[in-house]
């Protein structure tokens, strides 16, 4: 990404920001609430047209106005902070609707998979239940089965954890290890420091719509130079 | 238990006080006569098959037209934006005049024309313009549906790679037609009524013939017999819509509030 600028009126959310996310890199993006993390995650899967800038993707730009998002985002995955679940559908009904619709799959070959990774997640038994009897972490882990489904190469993930328990979290913390091993390039904004300490390649410090200190989760957790960083990552720790 | 008393007091409070009025002998007389009632009744009930044949030959037309502009005005392609323009002034025009006034205008003027049969008949033209007024009342309601859907629904179907018309058909659509079916019921049970309407320009329905006995038999009973009539069919109406919306309720959601 490169001087990429999205301002919403008045307001300039992302501001002239870079970023370079190779293939099978998990980033974290930290940082203040409005430094604008979820803001670029949706850019990056066009849900945010952006006003000026770039966003390359396997050598095309996909920023270009009226460039067809669609085969893009069947490229990416997305798991939302509110789950977004679809309520009218049930677990298996959610999972399989962008298979079956958007990739031209069979119903039947989509069902075994889901039902696969539903087992992986622990939500076996949940395949027929329908979102609002489920509790919140189960929502978002059928949630993140649901970005699964689709193959995607990148997966973004917006605060995920923030309305999951606590025993949960480690839940998903396992999950995303295993995704490392086959490879997915993984983005994450989160307020959690110590999911992002362990699971991260790089993490960057978001701050008034830039990235203001990039590095390995040891030198920023442990040695920041950004004194703004230093600021935010004390306040985070002292809660 | 407090129910129980307070609906037994109106009642006895009905049932005592009615009768004490000045007249109520020639309301009784006039409104309630069973011998009138016998007899015009099976004749309404004739009649009445033409109102539900209108209803059941709207209803489809109906649902389908106001389908088609809601979606059409909530669409957010710049290259549509004459097709909503066009959907706004449609329900503006529509909405704007009393549905009576439509029915004379378009089940008089069109076969004014000089149509040749079957094309000239006001009975067609009447539902006409019963089908295009509902079309804009029902139009509007399921554009609240889909407003009110929420914005993150898209977000999570687009994410996934459904097209705008995917998003739209297996995403907010089904929510949102299961949000307004209260209010739609409640415009098909206005529109069973309103069927009634079209008699004033012609076809002898339920309403015109409870007009024709009114005068035949000098008594006012046949209109209480239609209304028996509608409210045999617009009350179950009513019940069963709150039914299927109570099991759909039980289906998908957790634990209820008391």
């Amino acid at each position: 990404m490169q001087k990429v600028v999205k301002s919403f009126g008045a307001n300039t959310v992302l501001n002239a920001l870079d970023l370079d996310i190779a293939k099978g890199e998990i980033v974290s993006l930290i940082g203040p609430s409005g430094s604008g993390k979820s803001t670029l995650l949706r850019c990056i899967n066009l849900l945010e047209p952006i006003d000026d800038g770039e966003i390359w993707f396997g050598g095309i730009d996909i920023s270009v106005p009226g460039y067809d998002p669609n085969p893009v985002r069947r490229r990416i995955g997305m798991v939302f902070q509110s789950y977004n679940l679809f309520p009218h559908m049930s677990v298996m009904e959610n999972i399989c609707l962008a298979p079956v619709r958007v990739l031209g799959r069979k119903a039947n070959d989509t069902k075994a998979q889901a039902l696969a990774l539903l087992e992986q997640f622990g939500l076996a038994d949940k395949a027929k239940s329908y979102p609002d009897q489920l509790s919140g972490g189960q929502q978002q882990r059928v949630a993140i089965v649901r970005a699964l489904t689709i193959e995607p190469e990148v997966l973004l993930l917006d605060e995920i954890t923030s309305a999951l328990d606590p025993e949960l979290v480690g839940e998903v913390l396992d999950a995303v290890r295993n995704l490392r091993n086959t490879g997915m390039t993984v983005v994450l904004a989160t307020h959690e420091m110590s999911f992002a300490r362990e699971i991260s390649d790089t993490v960057c410090m978001l701050d008034g719509g830039v990235i203001i200190e990039k590095g390995s989760p040891e030198s920023i957790f442990t040695n920041a130079t950004n004194p703004r960083t230093r600021q935010f990552l004390s306040r985070v720790n002292s809660r | 238990m407090i129910a129980t008393v307070s609906t037994l007091a109106v009642a006895i409070t009905l049932i005592v006080a009615i009768p004490k009025m000045p007249r109520w002998d020639r309301v009784k007389k006039s409104f309630f006569n069973g011998e009138v009632l016998g007899e015009t009744f099976p004749k309404l009930l004739d009649a009445f098959v033409l109102d539900i044949k209108i209803f059941l030959w709207s209803v489809p037309i109906i649902l389908f037209i106001a389908m088609l502009v809601a979606v059409t005005r909530n669409s957010r392609s710049p290259a549509l934006f004459p097709l909503r323009i066009l959907a706004v002034v449609y329900v503006d025009v529509m909405r704007g005049v009393p549905v009576l006034l439509w029915i004379y205008l378009i089940g008089f003027g069109v076969p004014g024309l000089g149509l040749e049969r079957p094309w000239n008949s006001p009975l067609l033209w009447g539902t006409v313009a019963l089908v295009l007024t509902y079309a804009t009342y029902v139009s509007e309601v399921f554009r609240a549906g889909i407003e009110s859907v929420h914005e993150s629904q898209r977000a999570a179907a687009r994410s996934l790679g459904l097209s705008n018309a995917q998003t739209m058909r297996h995403v907010v659509l089904p929510q949102a037609v299961r949000r307004v079916i209260p209010p739609l019921m409640n415009d098909m049970v206005s529109l069973q009524k309103d069927v009634a309407l079209v008699s004033l320009i012609g076809p002898i329905e339920i309403l015109r013939q409870a007009g024709i006995d009114k005068s035949k038999f000098a008594s006012f009973t046949p209109y209480v017999g239609a209304a028996i009539i509608f409210l045999a069919i617009t009350i179950p109406m009513t019940r069963t819509t709150d039914w299927l919306l109570e099991r759909e309720r039980r289906r998908t959601s957790g634990t209820r509030v008391s």
